[in-house]
């Protein structure tokens, strides 16, 4: 009888690391395939479009582009806690609140001010709400040693309600309550176009300013990890706490600063949402509650290594993914069909990850070795 | 076993070994660290494969893919850090990990497997309670559990890993007979060591590795030093007692008074402990492992919050609870858990060198690593400490356990101590690495760095201590000159005998 059995790997060969991401999108590709075909679509004209869809031409890029700028945002706050071990699950909720803080900031500025000034503001208010946001659970952490992947998720659900309520269920400075219309269709406050953030255009593609904001945060990011004594201390926290207990260091503040900047990261992609895309603080349900930015980024963090630059690059991979499923979605393509391609894809791609720590062996006959042995002289008897 | 051989990447850890245990003999494999003996028998219990070689098990060739084809096979493991789940019973535990088809079953028969458990306990003189939870019992105990396990599971092969670390003398010469009695039954039982009188004691042959060869197998009645010699390759000096020159000084560098610990389970670890070390004296803490040794090391080096009781350095009171505090006081440690605690298994040896200094001003500017600077230093710590690896860039995990200590050692030692700590500093090293790691301790001591030496081992204790208190249950049971104190003596005070 043959039998499958998964063992440890005990070498990690380098060109694994390499081999396996890419032949688990093959086969996440293979797999698709068969539920394309089976569904009646052509798999090979499918691919074609995706690809298009996401990386061919300007306009593609732009897209991929303005769906890869919130991931990279949460990849990169997840990404830096994950680093100190320190699993903050809470970038949603750090998101949200960035965004209140955010439209926050243009709206009590109003429109009159430079836009440089107002774009600042906005950073500095958005990620500073997020910041806030993350230090509860961090606050928890480190005097109470609660859990926070527990604290960090359940503040999600709470970030949510409170972007319903101030848009939905209450007069905040964020509602538009200026016309009767507005009042009974609740909305919130637009941002004038001054206050919109610039985009970038070489050639033909649309850069978010977001976007570059986020690339200038890996790089300082991977600047602090690789050159500074606070790199240091959270590379030594994140591989062993006693260790670092044991050197010195101030184990309670690090989780402190951590979470801040993880969470000012994600709220810095709050604010990026309001300034570049939404212009307001949009809190419908297929607004930022139903986009789940701060859970893909968890995905691409973890798809990235926590290293900010490959961050980057899985993001922008993602991002493609996902702008070109809302493309393909259509009357002969229906969405659920993109989810679960989107799913296949990642699920893929993290279980790959398995084949690197273990291999699968199949066996032809199991237990050869155990019967045919004589039996010790003394046998107790069970 | 033959001609096995089994590479890891960049060492070759088992090099065409041959090695063979008849049934009914207690058979050792003696070697120092990195000799391969862990590889050895990680490959008869099937963690790995080997690269080349066979293994026969009663005249027939034997392939095992996972642990659980070994233990089918009748091969079981004790290993050095016991498999026991805390929380657990004593029958429980022996039931974990149970996996033949007949007893896969759905219900668990407490009552019938306790029985089992304790029939065995009688038969083999390890009596344990098996309703006891495993975290009420004495490390002693659990090894007693452990070979427990592997009866019950009926094997035939039964290996120890270093067994006799946990033990006081008397629990070892317990287990001994143990041993005798299973091998007088028909089992072989694989006794690895690098202790020579243990396996003088208790083995009927010995297969010496060395470097990842067997280079012999001879009788166990071969002389100390032959052994010694075959196993290092060179003739060794056993444990002689040497004298220092310098002579210490009077001023005592630490003190502690009436120090109190709470240990993790609860209730006191170390109750109302007073002591003191002299400027170039070397103290020693004997005792059975888990006798407070651990949370008393981790009171003075600010670890461990202590709950009652003043610790002073050079006359100064120290912040307690505060690693920190105690590394500007001056108090180096070298901790008993290498690998987690002095240093960061990941991080790179050139990391781990500056793992506490990383703040000063040699290696740092303002916020910012001088990675040119540490990379200098490690590079001078590598040559100076003679840690032998390919290069600083290497996760300190690579490091074989000898040259990891080195690394500690010499980290602690440029830090310019006035105090040294060292918990159980040669435990699992090679004799090679012991008489560098004990040269290193005497040489601090004669510069006049005031050194508390926490060992299980007492041998270690009579080599090196200039005065040695006895631990047993928090408490300090003995205070001993060791030019006059006698090995039955302390043995006795550390099992919490009367004197």
């Amino acid at each position: 009888m043959p039998m499958i059995s998964i063992e440890r790997r005990l070498a990690q060969p380098r060109w694994l690391s390499v081999a396996v991401p890419i032949a688990s999108v093959g086969v996440s590709f293979l797999v698709m395939a068969a539920v394309l075909a089976a569904t009646g679509h052509n798999p090979l004209e499918t691919y074609r479009r995706l690809f298009d869809a996401a990386f061919i031409g300007s306009a593609a890029w732009t897209d991929t582009l303005i769906s890869a700028t919130p991931l990279l945002f949460t990849g990169l706050a997840a990404a830096v806690a994950f680093r100190m071990q320190l699993w903050n699950i809470g970038a949603e909720g750090q998101l949200y609140l960035g965004a209140i803080g955010g439209a926050g900031a243009a709206i009590w500025l109003g429109p009159h001010h430079a836009t440089v000034f107002t774009i600042l503001a906005m950073c500095v208010c958005g990620a500073a709400a997020g910041s806030l946001w993350a230090l509860i659970p961090g606050v928890l952490k480190a005097f109470g040693r609660t859990n926070e992947i527990i604290t960090s998720l359940m503040l999600n659900y709470v970030a949510g309600q409170l972007l319903t309520y101030l848009i939905f269920d209450s007069a905040s400075p964020w509602r538009d309550i200026s016309t009767v219309q507005t009042r009974s269709f609740p909305q919130a406050i637009p941002l004038q176009a001054s206050q919109f953030w610039p985009t970038l255009s070489p050639s033909n593609i649309v850069i978010p300013f977001g976007f570059l904001l986020a690339i200038g945060i890996a790089a300082v990011l991977a600047f602090l990890f690789r050159a500074t004594r606070f790199g240091f201390e959270m590379n030594v926290i994140g591989d062993s706490q006693r260790a670092a207990r044991y050197a010195g260091m101030r184990t309670r503040r690090k989780i402190l600063a951590v979470m801040a900047i993880s969470g000012a990261v994600a709220g810095l992609g709050g604010a990026s949402q309001v300034g570049d895309f939404a212009h307001e603080l949009d809190a419908s349900p297929q607004g930022l509650q139903g986009a789940n930015y701060g859970y893909t980024g968890i995905v691409v963090a973890a798809l990235g290594r926590y290293n900010p630059f490959a961050v980057c690059l899985v993001g922008v991979l993602l991002g493609g993914l996902q702008n070109a499923g809302l493309f393909l979605q259509g009357v002969d393509f229906p969405s659920g069909l993109v989810g679960v391609m989107q799913g296949i894809i990642l699920f893929c791609a993290l279980g790959g990850e398995l084949l690197i720590r273990y291999r699968v062996r199949i066996r032809r006959q199991a237990r050869s070795t155990a019967e045919d042995v004589p039996a010790a002289d003394a046998k107790p008897t069970p | 076993m033959r001609a096995i051989t089994k590479r890891f990447p960049g060492v070759l850890a088992n090099d065409s070994v041959d090695f063979e245990a008849a049934v009914g003999e207690v058979h050792a494999l003696l070697g120092e660290n990195g000799a391969g003996k862990s590889t050895l028998s990680n490959i008869l219990t099937g963690l790995y494969r080997p690269d080349e070689g066979e293994i026969w098990l009663y005249g027939e060739q034997a392939r095992f893919h996972s642990p659980s084809d070994a233990i089918d096979a009748g091969i079981g493991m004790v290993h050095q850090h016991f498999r026991l789940v805390p929380p657990f019973t004593v029958a429980e535990n022996v039931l974990l990990g149970e996996h033949r088809p007949e007893a896969r079953r759905f219900m668990v028969r407490p009552r019938q497997i306790e029985r089992h458990v304790a029939e065995l306990g009688e038969r083999y003189g390890i009596a344990v309670e098996p309703r006891a939870r495993i975290w009420q019992l004495s490390v002693g105990e659990q090894q007693r559990v452990e070979i427990l396990k592997a009866l019950y599971r009926e094997a035939r092969i039964l290996i120890l890993d270093e067994p006799t670390a946990v033990l006081t003398p008397q629990e070892s010469e317990a287990l001994f007979v143990t041993l005798r009695a299973m091998a007088a039954e028909g089992r072989t039982v694989i006794f690895i060591s690098h202790k020579l009188n243990e396996v003088k004691a208790v083995a009927d042959r010995v297969t010496v590795l060395r470097g990842g060869r067997s280079i012999a197998t001879v009788d166990a009645n071969a002389t100390s030093r032959e052994l010694a010699g075959l196993m290092v390759g060179r003739e060794v000096e056993l444990a002689i007692r040497k004298q220092r020159a310098v002579p210490h000084r009077p001023d005592v560098a630490l003190e502690v008074q009436g120090l109190s610990v709470r240990g993790d389970r609860g209730g006191d670890a170390v109750k109302d402990v007073s002591l003191g070390v002299r400027n170039g004296e070397i103290v020693g803490v004997a005792g059975v492992a888990g006798n407070g040794q651990r949370e008393l090391a981790e009171a003075i080096t600010g670890m461990r919050p202590p709950v009652g009781g003043t610790i002073l350095v050079g006359g100064h009171r120290l912040r307690t609870g505060d690693p920190r505090a105690a590394i500007a006081a001056g108090v180096a440690h070298v901790p008993e858990d290498r690998l987690g605690t002095g240093v960061a298994p990941t991080r790179s040896i050139a990391e781990n060198t500056v793992l506490k200094s990383y703040r000063g001003s040699g290696v740092s500017s303002g916020p910012l690593l001088r990675w040119r600077a540490i990379r200098e230093q490690a590079v001078e710590l590598v040559r100076r400490y003679a840690v032998s690896t390919p290069g600083t860039h290497l996760r300190a995990r690579d490091l074989s356990g000898g040259n990891l200590q080195k690394l500690v050692l010499g980290r602690e030692f440029s830090g310019k101590p006035k105090v040294l700590i060292a918990a159980s500093p040669t435990r699992g090293l090679d004799v090679g690495a012991i008489e560098t790691v004990h040269g290193y301790l005497r040489q601090a001591a004669s510069e006049g760095v005031a050194v508390l030496l926490l060992s299980e081992d007492l041998d270690e204790i009579l080599a090196l201590a200039d005065r040695i208190v006895v631990i047993y249950e928090g408490r300090l049971t003995g205070d001993f000159d060791p030019g006059t104190a006698t090995v039955e003596e302390i043995g006795l005070a550390m099992a919490g005998g009367e004197r």
